[in-house]
This record gives C-alpha cells, structure tokens and sequence, in this order.
C-alpha cells in the first residue's frame, strides 16, 4: 500500500472576474441606459445558456492555482506557506471538497475534516451545549462520538458555567474557545486547518498550538496554512510554498521558510487598485523588511505608487497591526506636523519611506495605509495594504527574540538599569 | 501472509470503533474537474445525523424570540380556513364536497398546500441562508433544503392535529381511507421538492428566483383548489387543470379525509402523479448537476 495519502496532479482552479471598462464618466442618461439595458441582453443570455452572472463588461480569467503538484506523505503535517492571494485558501477548499478543481486531480486517501473557519454554523439562538452537537456534525463527528467527548470538550473550552446560555450572549472570547474546542477534538485521518489561530487570546493559542501537535504525533496527518512562521516551525515537519497559484515541492519546513524569509529580507507587493473619483489614491506598492546591520538599525522600506488627479497636499499615515489582529503601531509624515505636508504633482508619484523597525517583536504584520488631508477627510484609506514578516537579527548578544506568539506583545522597549548606561551590577 | 492479513482485519475493526462515521476505513478520494460523485448516495446517508440535527437546528430556532411560539403554526391556516369559508362558501355559495361541512374541506386543502407552500419557500431560499457552511465544509448538499423541508413538515404536523379538533367539532368521522394519509403526505413533500431543489439551484446562481417564489406562493394559493373543491371546475377543463401538481396532491388528501364524498379524478390524478415525477427527477438532476459550483457562486 503506497504511504501518500494526497497526491494532486496538475491541480489548477479558475475564476471568472469581471472588470468595468474603461473609466470614463457618465454624463448623459442617455449612456447609462444604453449601458444597462447592454447589460441587462448580456445577463439574459447568460442565463439562457446556464453561464454565471459575472458583473462588469469585460470578463477576465483568472487562475487562483495553477499546475500544483505535491504528494504528501502519512503522519506528515505539512504547512502551506504564501502571501496573501497565493492560493492557500483555495487550495484547502478544493482538498475539503467544498469546490471542485478545474484542471487536474487530486487523490486522497482516508476521511478528511476541514477547518476553515472556527465555529461554522454556530447558531446564536442555540445554546452552548446544543451548539456543541451542531457544529460537531457538521464538522462531521457522530452524534455518539461527540458525547463520548463532550465533557473534555467543555474542559476544554472553560465555558462550563455559561453551557445552557444561548451564544448570543457569549464574549467573543468564550465563543472562539467553544468552538475551538469542538474543532479541536476532531479526529480525522486528515486534518486540514486554516489560518483559525489568529483568534483568540494567547494563552488559549498556545493551548490550541498543543491541542494541534498532539493530533500530528498520532500517525494523522495534517495540513495547515498560516501566516505565523512560529506556528508552521513548530507544528509542521514539512512544508509547500505557493506562490501566484504556483507550488514548490514538499521539502523540509525550515528550508521553506528560509526561502519564503528570503534570506531575512521579505517584501510583499500589492497588485494595483483602482478608486474612481478620488482625487489622490493608492496604485499599488510594496513593502520590505531589512534587518539591522552594523551601520543602520532594522527598518521596513515602502514604495508606494500614488496617483494624483490634481496637484494635492496630503499627509501620509501608516498603521501596523500584527497577526492577531492588534493595531501595533503608527508612523506619519504630515500627519501631526503640517510643515511635513506631502506635495503631490498632478499624475503619477513614487513615495519611498522608511519606517524604524528597530523594535518590533518577530513575526507577521500587515501595513494599512492611509492618505489623508489631517483631521479633515481621508483621500484614499487602504486597510492591510501591504504585509511583511519581520525577522530580526542581532548583534548585542541576545540569543532570543521577542516573538509575537508569545504573546507579550509585539514592541519591545528598551529597558536599562539607572545610572550609568552600561552599570551591568547593583551598586 | 495470514498473519498480516489479521492485523489489517484488527486494524480495520479499530477504526471502525473509533470512528462510528466514517465511511469505508480507506476510500480512495479522486477529486476532478466534472467528475460526478460515484457513491453520492451513500455519502447521504452517512450524512444522515448531519440532517437530522440541521432539521432540529431549523425546528428549534424557527419560533425562539417570538411570544406566542408554536401558535403560529396554527393562526395562519385556521385564519385563511374562516376567511375561505366564508368568501367561497357562504358569500360565493360554492358547493363543498358531498356531506363534508365546509371548513373540514378547505382545511383539508389548506394542509397540503401549505406543507407545498412553506417546502418551496424554505428550501429555495436555505442554501443561500446556509451560504457560511457550504463555503467552509464539504457534505451532500442536498441535506440543506430537504432537511429544511422537515420545519415545513413539523407545523404540517400539528395543524394535522388542528384538523382532526375541527372534525370533531363538526361532528365529521373520515373513513377508512385516512390511514393512507401518510402516502399522500410523502406525495406532497415529493411534489414540492422537486421544484424547490430546482428553484434553490437556480438561485444560487441568479437571486431574481428569491422575488419569483413569494409570487408562485400567492398566486398558487387561489390557483389551486384550496378555498373551493375541484369539482367546481368545469369538466373539460379538469384534466388541464390537473397539470398543476398541487391538484393532484390537494384531490388525494380530501379523497383520503372526506371520503367517499369526494370521488378521486384519476386522469387528472395521474396527470398530477407524472408531472410531479417529472419535476422531481428534473429538480434532483439539476441539483447534482450543480451543486459542486456553490461555493464559488453563493
């Protein structure tokens, strides 16, 4: 008996986009009507042949996975490592079954559970108790084994005293523990897991990290998608890197991400955005993390294309959230400080900025950006615009780093004893 | 040889202690474009606690957060049985079936049609309603309306009880046809599956059928023989008239309740019979044939 339990072949998948032609304003009634009633002819024979409504003008294809091939081995657990819209999630969805693939196949071997999501199909009105046996079916437990595991899984989640209370009237924080903790007893031959860690407090991640390498020790095996280098190097042996719809052989975890780290420096780039009316907006751009060296400390330098359809002046504002969602950080150029106002030339514009990194705990962190006139309105407000992982070096000796999974947060601050600055003992 | 060949056997009688659900201990999967699912039927009935406990989801949400609860079930049907039977029978006159009073008539009528009625609008709008799910889990997708039809089923349930108190009332004993009710009630359900499944397909794909089906109910209503008995259509026009599948259910039951006063039109029925059928395997068909493209669409 071969020892793969997933094998895809050729696997691609392929969604029809629609765009809006062309930019131009409509002015006349007369335009809009011939446009919708253009419109309206194509739904309609769209329809009668069966094909799916895409709105816009022009159709695009667009193939969110292309020629991935990757066989995966039993008790393997194998991360899934990608920027954003490499594929990842698409990727698990064709592998759970919840849509089919459009070129190629996928061979896979034993009873799949998938979890995409924690919590799918929680019902406020339900209470927690009946929402157990809910979402345990539909994560495809029997009802038997579901009690066989009920009063670990109440343990589990600490919720015990709020059971017979309808979720409504959960905190957030109970609800992600409930229904972690029916995710987390899932014992399937495979388990596929999304990017489900990024809730929840981080003590109760830390819980779930262990939950979750547990069912990888038991010969199961598991695939997990994450954006946390911390959680992939922890759980997984192995792992996939996707990139634009493209995967990489299944190799040894730490080589991925030393090559997904790009040799300590990761850049991201956005692809371009459109926002009709504005009269100052963000194009596209992209980010790159560089580590400290011996002349400069860590910083993170961005480009950004910015389209002016008037000669503006505008503040820059950046915001920084980490993994779990936190607002970490902000910088600004003319945000506070009208002398430091941006001049944009009506037309293209290129901004290179350069934000201090220096101390920023290891990990993921997404960039929003926004292009205001301070305290009045936002010209343009690109929320996680762009991300980059940061992955510090050092060179004062430390052999640790603060890690945004530890969960103590995710700036460091530098501290030192009183007196002199280099007083190393209590005088 | 028979060594290993008993620890595969132990092994597999493992697995299926730990794992009650799982189908076959080691399916081979193969996932392809177009590739219709081979035990798609089997996979259902695995499936089968999944739709027992989504139609008990439905049930027991369907009147939380409302006063007077269950009630509901029964106002809307006892109401369009008093305003029937006073515009169709004492304002219009129309005969009833035979010796059958009035109100035990319509009401008869008035059950199927809103176990039709509440089917088709239940189901159509359930996998839009379910759209969280069928994006984050795999299972047979046909559990999401046929276990919604189960809601429909339950307030048929306890109107049925709400029938036989007005029988009582009206002093009205049915025959012995009654215990063929449960065939006729399968009848019904199958007879607005069918279209429902089409109609929640359909409006995956394009929201315009979720303004059609209100429409259909409506209309539907004072199409089919439900204020008055199908008797009263003219005789030449009752076998056309039989192409509406309601008819045929709607004759079923008042043949099975009233009894002998309410002779069965069997062209008619038949005719009933086929295009139920017909839609049922036009519905089911259309269903499978899309259903793997949901989740990219809803």
């Amino acid at each position: 008996m071969s020892d793969v339990v997933i094998r895809a072949d050729q696997l691609g998948k392929k969604y029809l986009i629609g765009h809006q032609s062309g930019n131009e304003r409509y002015t006349a009634l007369r335009d809009v009507v011939a446009r919708n009633a253009k419109g309206l002819l194509h739904s309609a024979r769209d329809i009668l042949q069966g094909r799916q409504l895409v709105s816009g003008d022009e159709v695009e294809e667009f193939w969110a996975l292309k020629d991935v091939n990757f066989e995966i081995k039993r008790g393997d657990a194998v991360g899934i490592i990608g920027r954003n819209g490499a594929g990842k999630s698409t990727l698990l969805k064709i592998l759970s079954r919840i849509t089919e693939p459009s070129t190629g196949r996928v061979e896979i071997r034993g009873r799949v559970a998938s979890l995409l999501e924690v919590g799918t199909g929680f019902h406020p009105e339900l209470t927690g108790r009946e929402n157990i046996f809910l979402n345990g079916a539909i994560l495809g437990m029997s009802r038997a084994e579901i009690q066989r595991k009920f009063d670990e899984i109440v343990a589990f989640s600490e919720v015990e005293r709020f059971l017979d209370t309808p979720v409504k009237h959960y905190s957030s924080g109970m609800y992600v523990r409930l229904a972690f903790a029916v995710a987390a007893h899932l014992d399937p031959e495979i388990l596929v897991v999304d990017e489900v860690l990024a809730v929840g407090d981080a003590e109760f991640q830390k819980k779930c990290l262990g939950k979750m390498s547990d069912v990888a020790c038991c010969g199961r095996t598991v695939l997990f998608v994450s954006h946390s280098m911390n959680a992939i190097q922890a759980l997984c042996s192995h792992a996939i890197f996707l990139e634009k719809g493209r995967s990489s052989e299944v190799s040894k975890a730490e080589d991925i991400i030393s090559r997904y780290v790009g040799g300590a420096i990761v850049a991201s780039a956005a692809s371009p955005r459109e926002n009709d009316g504005a009269q100052l907006y963000l194009s596209s751009g992209s980010a790159a993390y560089y580590p400290s060296d011996i002349n400069e400390d860590a910083n993170i330098k961005l480009e950004l294309n910015i389209i002016a359809r008037l000669n503006s002046k505008a503040a820059l504002e950046i915001r920084l959230r980490d993994t779990l969602g936190s607002p970490v950080a902000f910088a600004t150029i003319g945000g506070f400080n009208p002398n430091d106002i941006i001049f944009f030339p009506k037309g293209k514009c290129i901004l290179k900025v350069i934000i201090s990194a220096k101390n920023l705990a290891r990990g993921c962190y997404f960039i929003s950006i926004d292009i205001t006139n301070p305290n009045f309105y936002y010209f343009d407000k690109a929320d996680d615009f762009l991300s980059v992982a940061v992955e510090p070096l050092s060179f004062d000796g430390s052999t640790r780093c603060l890690d945004q999974s530890y969960g103590f947060g995710s700036l460091q601050l530098d501290a030192r004893l009183e007196g002199s600055p280099d007083a190393r003992a209590i005088v | 040889m028979s060594e290993q060949a008993g620890a595969i056997a132990m092994e597999r009688e493992q697995a299926k202690d730990s794992e009650p659900a799982s189908p076959a201990a080691e399916r081979i999967l193969i996932l392809e474009p177009g590739r219709a699912e081979r035990n798609y039927w089997s996979d259902l009935w695995h499936y089968r606690e999944l739709f027992a406990i989504l139609a008990w989801r439905d049930i027991s949400v369907r009147y939380k957060q409302t006063v007077i609860g269950v009630a509901w079930a029964v106002i809307r049907p006892f109401l369009t049985m008093v305003v029937f039977t006073i515009l169709f029978g004492k304002v219009a006159k129309l005969p009833s079936d035979g010796a059958a009073p009035y109100p035990v008539m319509v009401f008869a009528g008035m059950l199927p049609w809103f176990l039709f009625s509440s089917i088709l609008s239940d189901a159509s709008g359930s996998l839009i309603g379910n759209a969280n799910l069928i994006t984050k889990v795999y299972f047979p997708r046909l559990i999401i309306p046929t276990a919604s039809a189960m809601v429909a089923l339950t307030d048929f349930l306890i109107n049925l009880v709400m029938l036989v108190a007005i029988m009582a009332w009206c002093g009205f004993a049915p025959s012995w046809r009654v215990v063929l009710l449960p065939a006729f009630v399968l009848l019904a359900v199958l007879a607005s599956l069918g279209p429902a499944l089409w109609i929640t397909a359909l409006n995956v794909k394009y929201r315009d059928f979720r303004y059609i089906i209100p429409f259909i109910v409506q209309f539907g209503l004072y199409v089919s023989p439900v204020g008055f008995s199908s008797a009263v259509v003219p005789e030449d026009w009752r076998f056309w008239y039989s192409l509406n599948p309601v008819v045929g259910v709607i004759d079923g039951f008042r043949w099975c309740i009233l009894g002998g006063d309410s002779p069965l039109y069997l062209p008619g029925f038949a005719t009933s019979l086929c295009v139920v059928a017909g839609f049922l395997w036009f519905g089911v068909r259309y269903f499978r044939a899309t259903e793997r493209t949901f989740a990219d669409m809803v």
